[in-house]
């Protein structure tokens, strides 16, 4: 379980990565999702993983996963929505005012 | 509880949703309540640092329940002194953009409030993750503060700055994630309670933890090598914004004197040692500055690379980490927050008399009003490359003292000399360019504002105020240094709960 967890969240960081770098708009903004990806299910898990148990705290469930994380990555992904959105909406002013998708706004030589 | 506390963070908040709400009526009534409301920052901010100065830490239990399980806003000497400066500075660029710049885009003031909310709430706040949530905040608003205006060079200034904050702030999830999963809390005072009964296995993956917070920080901060976006943001951002941002990078340089000489301080428990990582990379942000400063062309370009000389001079002090170190550091911050943020809005006044050269640096129409603005561009001069008889030569001299208990002495004291010799040749440069050599017609007659001379002078005036009461600021600043080093006071006052009324059976 650990380990797909690593893995799953090791591909999804590597790839924005990737998409960052090549510096076009587009795909800077997927990579960035793809990032924000990897780092909520980073967070969901840092509390520890617990399998085949109820996501709750009743009184006979004996071992459940910790609450908190659950919490803190609602919010991050909350907020990494507005961010996004944010970020789609200034690449589209910046495609329009350089006519160009790259990030130093640089037309193709 | 003092219901004051919350006020800093409570006061923009209301202010910018009435803005938005106020949005079709006239400019004069969004101006009134935008004024009113940054101004009443500076009364509420000067009796939290009356209470904060008596020494004790002031907690604030939001929803009255207890830490470490609740979110807590804690008020001590250093927060108390970071509102106090973040509301004067505020009102300043706001009472300059009074004066036209908040009517080149929308929505200027309610965004201008949400900043102040997400500033003060990141000063005020007790608790990691909630440090991370202002901080969002008030980088949601500087993106969109940062284009306001509009024009090519924004756009692209903030396609860098956008794009590297976000990676920032992942990177900022990814270090609370290992916080909360190795030491089970996400309150700074129980982070910090809890590192020193860590077991050895977790303690590498605290230092990782704590050295991708210093990389976040250092982002904010603008230090080398994160630091390149400063410099092209700055330049582009219209001028009350861009003096509003001098405190900016100040909320990085907090963040690292909150988290890392609370919680990551000691190297033994998952810690490192500031000195060794924070040091050098400051000297090197000095270094960097000094050459853009040197090779700017404009006088704006010119005032960002010395925002980043000041934030190399301010963590270095910061990474020499002893007591005197930080209260130096302390007494610049408030320094070089204040002059840079004159300077920007100076830069702009210049740049409006000079007609089509803007703040070029070359040879073009004398501006319209050269006595005025050549004096406070003198006295600015003199304040910022560290000259006496203004605040940057005591600010740069006490850092100079700190630095003779290190052992980076030779370095410290080299870099920060040198440095100073070549600001003070490319100040005179600027000067030299924009007043002396000029040809004989005169720019363009929009003479300096009221408002403008005022808001303008009253922060370059903070340099000469902070002299006159050196002694008291020193007294202030070395108080405020004892009391960040003193940790565990720190978490005895915030864990005590003594002023949360949740019944005892809640608490068990």
């Amino acid at each position: 379980m650990e380990a797909v967890f690593s893995v799953v969240i090791g591909v999804l960081v590597a790839c924005g990565v990737y998409l960052i770098l090549r510096a076009r708009t587009f795909p800077v903004v997927l990579g960035l999702t793809l990032i924000s990806y990897g780092v909520n299910v980073f967070l969901f898990v840092s509390g520890g993983l617990v399998a085949d148990s109820a996501p709750l705290a009743l009184p006979e469930i004996t071992v459940h996963p910790d609450p908190l994380p659950q919490a803190l990555v609602l919010t991050a992904i909350v907020i990494g929505f507005g961010m996004t959105a944010y970020a789609i909406v200034l690449a589209l002013k910046a495609n329009g005012e350089f006519e160009s998708d790259r990030v130093d706004g640089e037309r193709e030589g | 509880m003092n219901h004051w506390i919350i006020a800093p963070v409570l006061l923009p908040m209301v202010a910018g949703a009435l803005l938005l709400v106020l949005e079709s009526t006239g400019l004069d009534a969004k101006r009134y309540v935008s004024v009113v409301a940054t101004a009443a920052l500076i009364p509420v901010a000067l009796g939290l640092m009356g209470i904060a100065a008596a020494g004790e830490q002031q907690i604030y239990y939001v929803g009255d329940w207890p830490a470490p399980f609740g979110i807590v806003l804690v008020l001590d000497r250093l927060s108390g002194l970071m509102l106090l400066l973040t509301s004067i500075l505020a009102t300043a660029s706001l009472l300059y953009s009074v004066g036209g710049d908040d009517t080149k885009g929308a929505d200027f003031h309610a965004l201008f409030q949400f900043q102040l909310l997400g500033i003060n709430g990141a000063f005020l706040t007790g608790d990691l993750f909630n440090l991370f949530v202002f901080f969002e905040i008030l980088l949601i608003a500087s993106y969109c503060l940062i284009i306001h205006g509009g024009g090519p060079a924004r756009t692209r200034a903030a396609m860098h700055f956008v794009v590297l904050n976000l990676v920032g702030s992942s990177v900022f999830l990814i270090a609370l994630g290992v916080v909360y999963g190795t030491l089970g809390t996400l309150n700074m005072a129980d982070a910090a309670a809890r590192v020193a009964s860590l077991d050895a296995d977790s303690r590498g993956l605290v230092r990782a933890a704590g050295l991708l917070l210093l990389l976040v920080f250092g982002l904010k901060a603008a230090l080398l090598p994160l630091g390149f976006w400063l410099p092209s943001s700055y330049r582009s951002a219209t001028a009350a914004v861009a003096c509003l941002f001098a405190i900016m990078t100040k909320v990085g340089v907090y963040a690292i004197l909150r988290v890392h000489v609370l919680i990551f301080a000691d190297p033994v428990y998952g810690g490192f040692s500031l000195e060794a990582w924070l040091l050098p990379l400051a000297l090197a942000t000095i270094v960097l500055g000094t050459i853009g400063a040197l090779a700017a062309s404009e006088l704006r370009a010119t005032v960002s690379y010395l925002v980043v000389v000041s934030v190399g001079t301010l963590l270095a002090a910061v990474g020499l980490s002893s007591r005197e170190a930080l209260a130096a550091a302390l007494f610049y911050l408030v320094h070089s927050t204040l002059v840079t943020g004159g300077l920007f809005l100076l830069a702009d006044l210049i740049g409006r008399q000079r007609g089509e050269a803007a703040a070029r640096l070359d040879r073009s129409r004398a501006v319209y009003q050269p006595a005025l603005l050549g004096t406070m561009f003198f006295v600015a001069a003199v304040a910022v490359s560290g000259l006496p008889p203004l605040s940057g030569f005591a600010a740069k001299l006490y850092i100079l003292q700190a630095a003779q208990a290190s052992a980076a002495v030779p370095w410290v004291w080299g870099t920060v000399l040198v440095s100073g010799l070549f600001v003070i040749v490319s100040l005179s440069r600027a000067g030299t360019a924009i007043f002396w050599r000029t040809e004989d017609t005169r720019g363009e007659a929009r003479p300096v504002r009221g408002m403008e001379a005022l808001s303008t002078c009253g922060l370059l005036a903070g340099a000469l105020f902070l002299m006159v009461f050196g002694a008291r600021a020193l007294d202030y600043t070395e108080a405020t240094a004892e009391q960040l080093l003193d940790r565990s006071g720190y978490v005895d006052a915030v864990l005590a709960n003594d002023s949360v009324s949740t019944p005892a059976s809640m608490k068990e």
